[in-house]
């Protein structure tokens, strides 16, 4: 059976309701594997809505995931604009960190905030985007797949921080891998400080000024794809190879650029992770969140509305999750990864699965008149 | 000199049981790939089966039912990839990734709901792994210098699953170039139309490749958790799955080419993990670190394609659309 | 008695909206070559798709030999004695001739016995019908008329008495063509029934015996051959009164603004594909290349656009010097008033899933009137586009329609206008015609005449030779890479070039085309 569309579907389908079908359908799935376990459905998702959005300090928790996954949304998208997948999210992030962290240990002895903090993000972009550079090159230069290299760029960085975190970065003295506090200048401020020089209090939570850099990004995103010549560019090679050449583009270049762009995006988690909550450099504090920006991309089909919604509703579902965990513990934190991949089945690569459905469905709305051509 | 042989034995002992996860994956690989289904979702596969080997192994003490059921796990997962792909179209590499995260925390919940052990399964008994075998005569053999040694400690002493692992190499050469569904199945990688005008289904050949790739990645997984280990951890899989890939990809989708380069990682692995605590001259001593990411560090050099391009079946990863 | 090989009955089949065949009747008569025409998209592609199987009719009935038969794929259509030779070749590149043919018709499991199987029941074939391949080369190397000749033995290998052709002629020379022209006659005189698709109203005045008119979906007229003739069908075709040929006044050309000085090419296979090629066009006139594709003419366009860097010698085009080492690439090209309208349309020209207004400024993107400072300036890309779909009636004409969505002759118009419009120097054109409607050719052919009477050098590459003798003033003929010979327009006919297109120099071929039997 074709899944080749036979009739156009009005935008607000295509872009609203089969994707929403999609989400639902991991959902359920999901739903099915905690029945197996023994478990209520039904009261899990009641308990992780109340975990997510029922109380102060959930909604800023759950604020603050989203920070993360807007990030690696982007980074996803940005890469596959250009018709490449960016797998090593988790790799970059982490070696942005990196970035992050030694820009604001060599600096936060002297130097004032507003300095530090332009400072480390720029890092943070630099050493994102330099750990996605060999994996592009690879790629661009000698058809080296990049799905997998970046994957063993990711153990590759695991490793690496290890050693780091754990030898020479470690501060002295302390048994855990990792760095010494940074000094307060290189902090950036959390969101329940913010509202308290507007006299407002709100709970306090991990929530910080970052996630309005990412909301940031997002317009610097979507300008640069859709608005700027360079995005078209961009937009072009991953369309047709063959046509960009014809269009005078530089397939090699676009795909360097891209990943870059894309590996800084990511690195920039760091600036919510170590700059405005862990205050340290320490190991894993990255984990998970490339992956899910996996998901969040497809789900938020590459565009910077969508992937905000998508990392909305993933933020929803790791601080939901968590709460889970405490509430319900046979059903671990994993189940979010297990969900994460249902969503990448069924946002990704099933994604058009429901659509003739929906199509008979619409027709019958319409009268069931069939246009007819030649 | 006799400790040097014996040195090299053991390695190269080593080597085999090592690179035997590989090659069960790059064999399975080598099936879908060729009918055109890239399949990045090896390393899921592999994982699925290890858990339900470990899984039904804790719970029935039976090696053999583990095994079937890994092989279940695995090719229902497959079949999955094959009904997002085939029937689907859709993109082989989304699906291979969704698959890998699903796996990887479904078999954590799984894990920790039915064993309470934050995600293992509990240690496996002997009886209910697959463990290792003397060949005869292996005995009365190591006393033989060299020839002998090297039946006693190389070729004798594995287990079931490695052995089989080697079979499947040839099996695979064999059915590959020599039958009709060889034929048929190197066809629809090159030009799906041909084949479907020939009168054959595109969609039933890959489903069958798709199948063998389950199968071949139960086995892979199985012997990582009953054979190889006595049972499962969590993410036990590491990446072999997408080295395995790599192999395959340097061996040219070419079965006795790919064996080698999963012998060649499997090599290295076993040489590095001897280098562990040895001092290099001007360096010291290596990193632990280091030597782990070496097996990753070398996929990328081989992926670099300084050994050679290597040039995929043509209608790889692209669905086959009747065209109008 | 006359027999009937094969009935048709009011096939009627839609995809979605589209109805692709209408209440579709027909008779072929047994041992005949029966010829279909019609437009693209007149619906003969999914007439013959459902012939062999690949879709199966909304309603209607097929009877083959009289019997009603249901055919759901490709096998009910071999077992039917069914077979087709399609356009796009259906071989599998790396394997030898005897893989392909035995490929889903192998004799058991093990291939060592389905092997000799088929080797003698090929070779028997081969005597009995005259076609012969070698049998254990590897088809990719194989010439593409040797290529079509496997394709007609896998036919025959499955025991076809219906043979369909879908475009057998597009690849082959003039020569080759009557080559396959006799075989098919040989088909013909052992009583096996032809059914042969094409557009070319030349060859259906040959050979065939009877032909049906498909337009719009429906099959609108059957004529026997004899009883009518290229106009009457063209009419029937395209539904009113079409000129075949195009007036248009003689060229004026003034200095060379394009030349080639012994240009050479070998591709990343090593393969020559250029050698020592040496030509030049001027201001004011239209160079037309002719020959069969894969003789280099695709190459030689990619070089001149800067898509390919020379292997040796040198390119001029306008102020551009191209070498070796300094190859160029499009964007220089076109910052130097050369324009370049690619063969492949819908994988060069412009992209599928872009709408109309982007796909119009494909390489033009970094052009100062469509930015305003970092960003794009949508006003003034919609408005250029709006005006090149006036000047050039493109149809619907919408800026924000995804370009997919429009039809091939749409599709060129828009990509004609966006080359044309930026009144280049130098135009290239590959195939401007291609997989576009009758209507739209006249207008493409006049838009091309009308850049070289303003001035324009147009060096124009085309597989049709009606399209080269028709449009050049000057005509290249290309063989294996080489020039053979250059004819001015004046003294070209199709029988010449044709023996041109096959190797044989200008002197030669003018004397043997002048003593060969020439039909219309």
């Amino acid at each position: 059976m074709s899944n080749a569309p036979r009739i156009t579907l009005p935008a607000w389908i295509d872009v609203g309701v089969i994707p929403l079908l999609n989400i639902l359908m991991a959902l359920v799935a999901a739903g099915l594997v905690i029945l197996v376990i023994g478990e209520d459905p039904l009261q899990a998702v009641q308990v992780m809505i109340q975990g997510a959005v029922g109380y102060d300090e959930g909604i800023g928790y759950t604020l603050y995931y989203t920070t993360n996954f807007i990030f690696t949304g982007l980074a996803v998208s940005m890469a596959f604009h250009a018709g490449l997948f960016n797998i090593g999210g988790e790799g970059q992030a982490y070696f942005g960190g990196l970035g992050i962290g030694l820009v604001v240990l060599a600096l936060d002895g002297f130097a004032p905030g507003f300095l530090i903090v332009p400072l480390a993000i720029a890092g943070g972009a630099l050493f994102g985007a330099g750990w996605a550079f060999i994996p592009a090159y690879l790629q661009a230069y000698r058809g080296s797949h990049i799905v997998i290299t970046t994957i063993m760029f990711n153990f590759i960085a695991a490793a690496l921080m290890v050693y780091l975190l754990a030898g020479v970065m470690r501060e002295g003295g302390n048994m855990s891998p990792e760095t010494r506090e940074f000094a307060d200048a290189a902090f950036l401020p959390f969101m329940h400080e913010v509202f308290a020089w507007f006299g407002v209090t709100i709970t306090r939570t991990p929530l910080n000024l970052s996630l309005a850099w990412a909301l940031v990004c997002c317009v610097l995103v979507y300008l640069f794809i859709w608005r700027t010549r360079w995005g078209y560019e961009l937009r072009t090679v991953g369309q047709s190879e063959r046509a960009a050449v014809y269009a005078g583009i530089s397939p090699p270049r676009i795909v360097l650029m891209a990943m870059c762009l894309s590996g800084a995006l990511a690195g920039f988690v760091g600036v919510n992770e170590l700059l405005g909550v862990q205050h340290r450099l320490l190991l894993n504090f990255s984990s998970g969140y490339g992956f899910t920006g996996i998901a969040v991309a497809l789900m938020g089909r590459n565009h910077p509305i969508g992937i905000v919604l998508a990392s909305l509703l993933f933020g929803l579902l790791y601080q939901g999750g968590a709460e889970l965990a405490f509430e319900m513990p046979t059903i671990t934190k994993e189940m979010v990864v297990a969900l994460q991949g249902l969503v990448i089945l069924f946002s990704g690569a099933l994604a058009y699965m429901s659509r003739p459905w929906v199509e008979r469905i619409y027709l019958l709305a319409r009268g069931g008149s069939v246009r007819k051509g030649a | 000199m006799d400790d040097t042989i014996l040195l090299v034995l053991r390695t190269l002992d080593a080597t085999l049981r090592v690179a035997t996860p590989l090659i069960f994956c790059a064999m399975a690989g080598l099936y879908s790939e060729r009918s055109g289904i890239v399949d990045i979702g090896l390393e899921g596969k592999m994982l699925a089966g290890a858990f339900a080997a470990a899984a039904v192994a804790a719970l029935t003490g039976s090696a053999w039912l583990a095994l079937a059921v890994a092989v279940l796990v695995s090719m229902s997962l497959a079949l999955l990839h094959g009904f997002a792909c085939i029937t689907h179209r859709g993109d082989h590499v989304v699906s291979g990734v969704a698959i890998n995260i699903l796996v990887a925390g479904l078999t954590i919940v799984l894990g920790n709901a039915w064993f309470r052990q934050g995600g293992q399964t509990p240690s496996l008994q002997a009886d209910a792994r697959f463990m290792p075998i003397d060949l005869p005569g292996s005995e009365a053999a190591s006393h033989i210098p060299v020839i002998g040694q090297a039946y006693a400690e190389l070729i004798s002493g594995h287990n079931l699953l490695v052995y089989v692992g080697l079979a499947v190499v040839p099996l695979t050469a064999w059915i590959v170039y020599k039958t009709r569904f060889g034929l048929r199945l190197r066809a629809v990688g090159e030009n799906p139309a041909a084949v479907d005008t020939a009168g054959i289904s595109v969609i039933w050949l890959r489903y069958r490749a798709v199948m063998i790739c389950g199968v071949l990645t139960g086995l892979a997984g199985a012997y990582l958790a009953i054979a190889q280990n006595a049972g499962f951890s969590r993410d036990m899989t590491a990446g072999q799955g997408y080295i395995a890939l790599a192999a395959l990809i340097f061996g040219k989708w070419r079965p006795w080419h790919a064996f080698g380069a999963c012998l060649i990682f499997g090599l290295l692995d076993a040489v590095s993990i001897r280098m562990q605590g040895v001092e290099l001259p001007g360096i010291g001593e290596v990193p632990v670190q280091a030597i782990q990411a070496l097996p990753y560090i070398l996929t990328v050099v081989l992926l670099a394609g300084f050994i050679g391009k290597a040039v995929a079946p043509k209608a790889i990863g692209i669905p086959y659309v009747k065209e109008r | 008695m006359v027999e009937t090989a094969i009935e048709l009955r009011s096939i009627s089949k839609a995809f979605g909206p589209v109805q692709a065949n209408r209440n579709v009747s027909l008779t072929v008569t047994k041992g005949s070559i029966h010829g279909i025409v019609g437009e693209n998209g007149a619906g003969k592609s999914t007439l013959m798709s459902i012939l062999y199987g690949f879709y199966e009719a909304d309603s209607g009935d097929i009877l083959v030999r009289g019997a009603p038969v249901s055919i759901r794929n490709s096998n009910d259509a071999i077992a039917a004695g069914i077979g087709m030779v399609h356009q796009h070749f259906m071989l599998v590149d790396p394997f030898t001739v005897l893989e392909n043919v035995m490929l889903g018709a192998e004799s058991g499991p093990l291939l060592s016995e389905s092997l000799r199987a088929a080797r003698s029941e090929l070779e028997r074939l081969e005597r009995e019908y005259g076609l012969h391949v070698p049998l254990d080369e590897v088809v990719g190397d194989l010439p593409v008329g040797q290529q079509q000749r496997v394709e007609i033995l896998k036919a025959l290998y499955r025991g076809a008495e219906i043979l369909i052709l879908d475009e057998p002629t597009g690849v082959l020379t003039p020569q080759e063509t009557d080559q396959l022209f006799e075989i098919l006659k040989a088909l013909k005189g052992q009583g096996v029934t032809i059914i042969l698709i094409t557009h070319k109203l030349r060859e259906i005045m040959a050979i065939t015996d009877q032909v049906s008119i498909m337009r719009g979906g429906e099959m609108v007229a059957h004529r026997p051959t004899a009883e009518t003739n290229r106009e009457e069908l063209a009419e029937l075709m395209v539904g009113r009164k079409v000129r075949l040929d195009l007036d248009k006044a003689p060229a004026a050309p003034r200095e060379a603004v394009l030349a080639v000085d012994h240009l050479t090419y070998t591709d990343a296979k090593g393969v020559p594909r250029l050698k020592d090629i040496n030509f030049a066009v001027h201001a004011g006139e239209i160079v037309g290349i002719a020959g069969v594709s894969g003789n280099g003419q695709s190459e030689l366009l990619e070089v001149l656009a800067g898509i390919l860097p020379p292997g040796e010698g040198t390119v001029r085009l306008g102020p551009v010097t191209a070498t070796a080492d300094d190859p160029g690439d499009p964007e220089q090209r076109r910052a130097n008033g050369i324009a370049h309208v690619p063969e492949d349309r819908q994988r060069l020209g412009l992209i599928g899933k872009f709408s109309a207004e982007e796909s119009a400024i494909l390489g033009y993107h970094n052009d100062n009137a469509y930015l305003s400072g970092p960003l794009i300036d949508r006003a003034a890309v919609r408005a250029d586009c709006e005006k090149m779909m006036r000047d050039f009636d493109v149809r619907p004409p919408d800026p924000t329609l995804q370009s997919s969505k429009f039809s091939g002759g749409n599709q060129q118009k828009l990509i004609l206008a966006r080359e044309m419009e930026k009144n280049p120097d130098i135009l290239l054109v590959g195939q401007p015609t291609r997989g576009v409607d009758i209507g739209a050719i006249e207008f493409i052919h006049r838009q091309i005449v009308a850049m070289r009477d303003a001035g324009s050098a147009v060096l124009l590459v085309s597989v049709e030779l009606d399209e080269v003798m028709s449009l050049s003033d000057r005509i290249i003929v290309m063989c294996g890479g080489r020039i053979i010979g250059e004819v001015p327009a004046a003294e070209a006919d199709a029988r010449m070039l044709g023996l041109m297109m096959t190797g044989i120099p200008r002197e030669e071929a003018k004397k043997s085309a002048g003593n060969a039997q020439v039909p219309a």
